[in-house]
């Protein structure tokens, strides 16, 4: 993807077994600095399991060598927030020596009125937000967003994507990306690795447009601009 | 039976501190059943510590505190919930417990119920220190369990051993389970570990308020329980069902609150 000094991962031959079944097989990709990797694949094809890998929270064969101290962000699909009487202004103090106004502001949440609201109150988009102030917190220099607008309406799915886009630019952050949205692969990422246990495809996102790349991932043509009317 | 009481009505606001504050994890947790069923493993140890002539609260723990690790264990291997475990392991140690109290009714019922007859100054000082320990080492960790509930994996991330606090937790609730059945007994000290909760839970959109006020609710029930019991006594050989009632008393009077509030606003 890029020349050799400029990568921040470098992952060979990375293989996951879990009850014996083969979950993640023979991965090889690297990652360039400061860019957007997005990773898309089918249900069950691993994108979550490549994340917990690359947490360490998964035992693995093979090599994930981050190439500079990183200190990783990280955002899950799910949280349980419901039940838990808790203020965002707690939530984002947790760990301790947060400015809560500026971490607000990285996330464009403006209102400060929204620090005294219980978490599991907020709205789909807002709760994404707080879970990225959060995951900003410690200063990260890669972020792993695991479907970071699950739950998410349509019209505030694109303003977290500026939002990252933005992030991303000014901290220098590295972004690892899972969505199934072909549209924000194409808008919001550089790179697009997509998986089915192995990888399917690995390039530069504007890829995604080629007949033949999408025949190499979901085994027929897509029609982007289809795809992004139909959702 | 002046002191004793003074000591027991001492003993039950730390009591009451200590239960509603770990408590209030366990409600989040949403093992408040498992909170209740875990106080009667305490059974077969208080018997045996009966037995065997030694502090029955020492075995009431030991118990404890061993059946929560084989069911942290089991549940960390088979992924059976914490819920089906302790219920397996309750009906065990309730049966193993009535088998060996066999026709010692009398302490079975001070085992059931609480007795607090048995209450010094030296075990109220001892119950004390390890409450505030517990209390203290459960704020050390509070954060930790929060994450964890919200997300084992963000937890994890974050450099948190996400097990051996889990293991750690119950170990103190274990502790404090223990302690509590002096004043309530193994029947009644999972309320002490759940009420407080719901009834703070009613009240609270903060993490602190909720823990607080659990507290609070707590020690109020415990205190206010057997204080009420000395006064009125109502022909009840043990305070549990006191506590009981005064702890009741206070979730309703959170149930109504919340819903006046729902209403006005």
């Amino acid at each position: 993807m890029a020349d050799q000094n400029n990568y921040i991962l470098k992952v060979s031959n990375l293989a996951v077994k879990i009850q014996n079944q083969i979950v993640l097989d023979h991965l090889n990709f690297n990652v360039e600095k400061g860019t957007t990797l997005a990773i898309s694949g089918p249900n069950g094809a691993g994108k979550t399991i490549l994340f917990r890998t690359l947490l360490n929270l998964v035992p693995h064969t093979g090599s994930i060598e981050w190439t500079e101290k990183v200190k990783i962000g990280y955002v899950p699909q799910y949280v349980a927030v419901s039940d838990i009487p808790m203020s965002v202004r707690e939530f984002l103090s947790m760990g301790g020596g947060v400015n809560l106004e500026e971490a607000l502001k990285k996330v464009r949440l403006t209102d400060l009125s929204i620090l005294n609201k219980r978490i599991g109150t907020l709205s789909g988009g807002q709760l994404r937000r707080v879970f990225i102030a959060w995951a900003l917190n410690d200063k990260p220099n890669v972020l792993l967003l695991d479907e970071p607008t699950t739950g998410v309406d349509m019209d505030s799915e694109e303003p977290i994507y500026l939002m990252l886009n933005d992030i991303k630019k000014t901290q220098r952050i590295t972004i690892f990306l899972i969505t199934h949205n072909i549209h924000i692969v194409q808008e919001y990422a550089d790179y697009l690795l997509a998986l089915n246990k192995c990888v399917t495809f690995c390039g530069t996102s504007a890829e995604i447009g080629k007949p033949e790349i999408q025949r190499q991932i979901y085994g027929e043509t897509v029609c982007v601009e289809t795809m992004r009317g139909e959702e | 039976m002046q002191d004793t009481l003074f000591y027991s009505l001492f003993l039950s606001i730390f009591v009451g501190v200590a239960t509603g504050y770990l408590g209030s994890l366990m409600v989040l947790e949403k093992m408040a059943l498992v909170g209740d069923a875990l106080s009667h493993v305490a059974l077969p140890g208080l018997a045996i510590g009966i037995i065997l002539n030694f502090n029955p609260f020492l075995g009431a723990f030991t118990f404890l505190f061993i059946s929560a690790a084989i069911i942290w264990h089991i549940q960390r291997i088979t992924k059976i919930s914490f819920e089906a475990l302790v219920g397996a392991m309750f009906t065990l140690a309730l049966a193993i417990g009535i088998l060996l109290f066999g026709d010692n009714l009398d302490a079975l019922e001070a085992a059931l119920f609480g007795d607090i007859s048995q209450v010094t100054i030296t075990s109220t000082l001892v119950a004390v220190a390890v409450c505030v320990a517990a209390i203290v080492l459960t704020k050390v960790i509070y954060d930790k369990l929060v994450l964890a509930m919200i997300s084992e994996d963000l937890a994890i991330s974050k450099g948190i051993n996400v097990a051996r606090t889990n293991l750690l937790y119950l170990f103190l609730v274990s502790v404090v389970v223990a302690i509590g059945i002096q004043i309530v007994g193994t029947l009644l000290v999972g309320f002490l570990v759940i009420v407080p909760a719901i009834a703070a839970k009613n009240l609270s959109s903060h993490m602190k308020r909720y823990s607080w006020l659990s507290a609070v609710f707590g020690a109020v029930s415990g205190f206010t329980g057997v204080l009420f019991w000395s006064i009125f006594n109502f022909n009840l050989p043990f305070p549990g069902p006191m506590v009981v009632f005064v702890g009741i008393i206070i979730f309703f009077a959170t149930v109504i609150i919340n819903w006046k509030k729902k209403i006005t606003t």
